[in-house]
């Protein structure tokens, strides 16, 4: 059974349709990439399956559940975690602060437990702590366990990101354009990384990206968008050779 | 220069880093159990005004320092503390009720409000805030079974232990009782915020949009917030109450309110260490101000007395300098001089520099 089933869905901003009868699905283990040109609605996309967005129409099927009408704070729980095209960290905290914000969907405690600080809240304390440094490990910040986000450079917040997404132990990952920004060397490791992610962790990942280097590289399915529709889905390969992508990206060849 | 070593999970999870951190607050706490005997009657008054502004302080910390919502209003919710205490006692009631009374009214009216009040954000969400502490004077007014009118109310004498303690007659025991009140709220704030409840509180502070990504609800986040913010803020009210030991509508003025979040940002937003800097300015300031001017009449024959609102221009430069040089108050100074001093001689110049921040997701706040 498909993990993700997006069926025919819309949003509309005033005139604009910004996302119009998208339908895909994701299959468990798989990267799915979304490609497209700017203000293709990709970003839309990802915003309306972590429910940031109402969608006027279309539906949301998360591992056999219907997500649409699902309040945006309990998507977390069923096991979708995202990062955003631009750094949403929590920039006054620590790395590691930012990685326990990233528990807050598995948390046991509630807040008389915590104002008292029983031993209850300690050992749900500790366990948080244990899976936050499983995730610190596998994505090598140990040396930037203690450190502020307001002072590391934007390579290192890009992974933090992901950390914090991991963090909440999800089973589908939304990742924005992880790749933005980064110098070669950077995105060359958030390949390594995507991989580890989909064979070590054995999650799924659903990706936003331009670079079409780590596309190819990391995605089992493309899909292409523009202004809203699908245009074209398979392999990186066949996606960049089908005429529709190539004129959505470079306009048709002259007529005469 | 130390450095601290790290072997446990629970070298980050519990309250105090390592035994020298332990020791500075034990020295800390001895110095306040000893205030009696080391200051005379009138300056342990003082204190004792600093510790209850500190606890006001520390409701409004709460909500505006680590959740990021401003609150114009949070003097309506030290009269509500204060006038449920007052009124309750009045009733027979035990002190020790009252005064949980006064919290669990407070923090359950600050709840009620806060749905939609919290809706709003930035400069609207200041002037609804801003309304609030306008109505309670008139509130204060007509409330006249509970509140006493215009006349307001007296504060009656405390039965604790079998003990009476008031503010005049035994000042010592009303000072300990406002540090007991202190040390516990500060504790439990403590707790909270080394848990998951104070980590979505600064969630919502830094991103609301990525919070609820993570599983946070933001609209409960802020009630909880506000509302044991309004709570701890009417303790504080009520402990007020006892200090002045009268009280009436214009106890609480929208002045009130405007100090108090000044307090706070002279403090430092976002730091616990920020109430309690910022209260130590609010109360001691203006002792200070007169110990000047008589210095200056006296030593200088310069008539300063001759020009009435110092008090308030030299706290209005005082903010505008905080503002310009140190936006996080004075407890970014203490942390800067703290860091020198821990890593000296090796402090570099730049090491405060703010850094330039990244653009954020502007579309969803």
């Amino acid at each position: 059974m498909s993990l993700l089933q997006v069926k025919d869905l819309s949003i509309s901003f005033g005139g604009v349709k910004a996302v119009d009868g998208v339908s895909f699905t994701v299959e468990p283990g798989e990267v799915f990439t979304l490609v497209g040109p700017n203000g293709a609605g990709k970003s839309t996309i990802f915003n309306l399956i972590s429910r940031l967005y109402e969608p006027s129409a279309g539906q949301i099927v998360f591992d056999g559940q219907d997500i649409t009408g699902l309040p945006a704070h309990k998507v977390a729980g069923l096991g979708i975690a995202r990062t955003f095209q631009n750094i949403e960290l929590f920039d006054h905290s620590s790395v590691l602060q930012n990685l326990l914000i990233g528990r807050h969907c598995r948390r046991n405690t509630r807040w008389f437990e915590e104002l008292l600080f029983l031993p209850k809240v300690r050992r749900s304390e500790r366990q948080h702590r244990l899976l936050v440094e499983e995730v610190i490990d596998f994505l090598d910040l140990a040396a930037y366990r203690d450190k502020l986000i307001a002072g590391l450079p934007y390579g290192v917040r890009k992974v933090v990101e992901i950390a914090r997404a991991l963090s909440s132990e999800p089973k589908l990952i939304l990742l924005d354009e992880p790749a933005s920004g980064l110098s070669v060397e950077e995105t060359q490791n958030m390949a390594w990384w995507i991989e580890d992610m989909q064979k070590d962790l054995g999650l799924t990942v659903l990706m936003v990206e331009h670079d079409m280097s780590l596309v190819s590289r990391v995605s089992n399915r493309v899909l292409a968008v523009s202004e809203g529709r699908p245009l074209a889905m398979g392999t990186a390969a066949e996606v960049q050779a089908d005429p529709k992508v190539i004129e959505a990206y470079l306009g048709t060849e002259a007529t005469s | 220069m130390s450095n601290r070593f790290k072997s446990r999970y629970d070298d980050d999870i519990n309250l105090f880093e390592g035994r020298w951190h332990l020791a500075q607050y034990a020295i800390l706490m001895a110095l306040l159990v000893a205030a009696p005997w080391l200051l005379g009657t009138y300056y342990l008054g003082e204190l004792t005004a600093v510790l209850v502004w500190s606890l006001a302080g520390l409701g409004l910390m709460l909500i505006s320092g680590h959740t990021g919502q401003v609150s114009l209003g949070h003097a309506a919710f030290m009269a509500i503390g204060a006038f449920t205490n007052l009124a309750l006692m009045l009733r027979g009631w035990h002190f020790l009720p009252a005064l949980l009374a006064s919290a669990v009214t407070s923090g359950v009216i600050g709840a009620i409000i806060s749905r939609p009040i919290l809706r709003m954000s930035g400069i609207y969400l200041a002037i609804a805030t801003l309304a609030l502490s306008i109505i309670i004077e008139d509130v204060a007014i007509i409330a006249e079974p509970i509140t006493g009118g215009v006349a307001g109310v007296f504060a009656p004498p405390i039965a604790l232990f079998g003990m009476e303690i008031d503010r005049y007659a035994t000042p010592e025991a009303f000072y300990y009782l406002c540090l007991a009140v202190l040390v516990l709220v500060t504790l439990g704030y403590l707790n909270l915020l080394r848990s998951a409840s104070g980590r979505s509180f600064l969630a919502v502070r830094d991103s609301e949009v990525s919070a609820r990504a993570l599983g946070v609800n933001v609209a409960r986040a802020k009630t909880l917030s506000f509302s044991l913010s309004c709570a701890i803020t009417g303790l504080a009210g009520a402990l007020y109450a006892h200090l002045a030991q009268a009280v009436n509508y214009e106890s609480f003025l929208v002045l009130i309110s405007i100090t108090l979040l000044l307090q706070v940002v002279i403090g430092g937003l976002g730091s616990v260490h920020g109430a309690f800097f910022g209260a130590i300015v609010v109360v001691l300031l203006p002792q200070l101000i007169a110990i000047a001017r008589d210095f200056f009449d006296n030593a200088a024959g310069i008539k300063i007395a001759a020009y009435p609102g110092m008090d308030t221009a030299l706290f209005a430069l005082l903010i505008l300098l905080m503002v310009i040089y140190e936006p996080r108050g004075l407890y970014g100074v203490w942390f800067k001089v703290r860091t020198w001093l821990q890593l000296f001689p090796l402090y570099r110049k730049g090491m405060f520099r703010r850094t330039r921040t990244y653009l954020k997701t502007e579309r969803q706040r």
